[in-house]
């Protein structure tokens, strides 16, 4: 092991903002913020189909504001491969939903609850995505 | 009412994920490198997330309505079954492969980037295959 790239500060920070929209979404819409059940939910089911979509809308504005306001171009680096990132997001969605939740759903506000049911998911995603890592980087 | 309440919590999540930079896929995929180079920075943002939100959790678990719904609507599922480990399994296994989780993949939309986009239209396609196959978890 070999620390690089270390950012506690700016990665404390943004956490606490991902904390603070969870609040506000639960204490006054006395909803859980969980990103691929809003996702999924605008485009299966009619229920709050409408507050998801804002909701969805306010996430891609997000980073948009952050650029305005700091000045600074956002720098993201993501696989070029199609058939990789077809594959991966088939694996998130199904995954996700068959799993009930994803890194916000489990990994905040469902620990957060301390719902063993997510700390169990959270536990589980995070060891199969450090194996995927480890077996990607030896091929 | 409610509805400015979600534009504005997509607003701030989006927000926090851009400055922890988790809309980063090579940030994540840092995170998961426990074996080689380890970024742990993403452990901060789970910690600050939860720093932040896990009192109001707790104080707000006996209170009977929230400020602009009539209920709170979240499902207390304690099930611990084979589809949450198989489930959360292919989540992971996706997510280690390019390093997108929902919430950055949809975020990075904003950065107009092919890439994201196929992703995510991949990833929507994933959740109507779960809905039509029957196989949702609604709870967590």
């Amino acid at each position: 092991m070999n620390i690089v790239n270390f950012t506690p500060i700016s990665a404390f920070l943004g956490g606490s903002l991902i904390g603070l929209a969870v609040v506000i979404f639960f204490v006054f819409n006395g909803r859980l913020i969980g990103i691929s059940g809003i996702a999924s939910n605008f485009l299966t089911s009619k229920d709050n189909r409408f507050d998801n979509l804002l909701f969805l809308i306010g996430l891609i504005i997000g980073p948009i504001v952050y650029k305005i306001f700091s000045q600074e171009e956002i720098d993201i680096s993501i696989s070029n491969s199609f058939y990789l990132l077809a594959f991966a997001g088939l694996l998130v969605g199904a995954g996700t939903r068959i799993g009930g939740g994803c890194t916000s759903g489990h990994g905040i506000s469902g620990i957060g609850r301390f719902s063993l049911r997510s700390i169990v998911a959270t536990v589980t995603f995070m060891i199969v995505g450090i194996l995927t890592v480890l077996v990607k980087n030896l091929i | 009412m409610n509805r400015i309440i979600s534009l504005i919590c997509g607003i701030i999540f989006g927000i926090g994920l851009t400055v922890s930079q988790m809309i980063n896929p090579e940030k994540v995929l840092g995170f998961l490198n426990i074996f080689g180079d380890w970024d742990p920075s993403l452990a901060f943002v789970m910690i600050g997330a939860l720093v932040i939100s896990s009192p109001f959790f707790h104080l707000f678990k006996n209170n009977k309505k929230p400020i602009f719904a009539e209920k709170f609507s979240y499902s207390n599922n304690k099930e611990l079954n084979k589809k949450l480990i198989i489930g959360s399994s292919l989540f992971g296994a996706g997510w280690g492969l390019v390093g997108l989780c929902p919430g950055p993949a949809i975020a990075s939309l904003a950065l107009l980037n092919l890439n994201s986009v196929s992703f995510v239209i991949s990833m929507f396609a994933g959740f109507y295959l779960v809905k039509l196959l029957d196989l949702t978890t609604q709870a967590r």
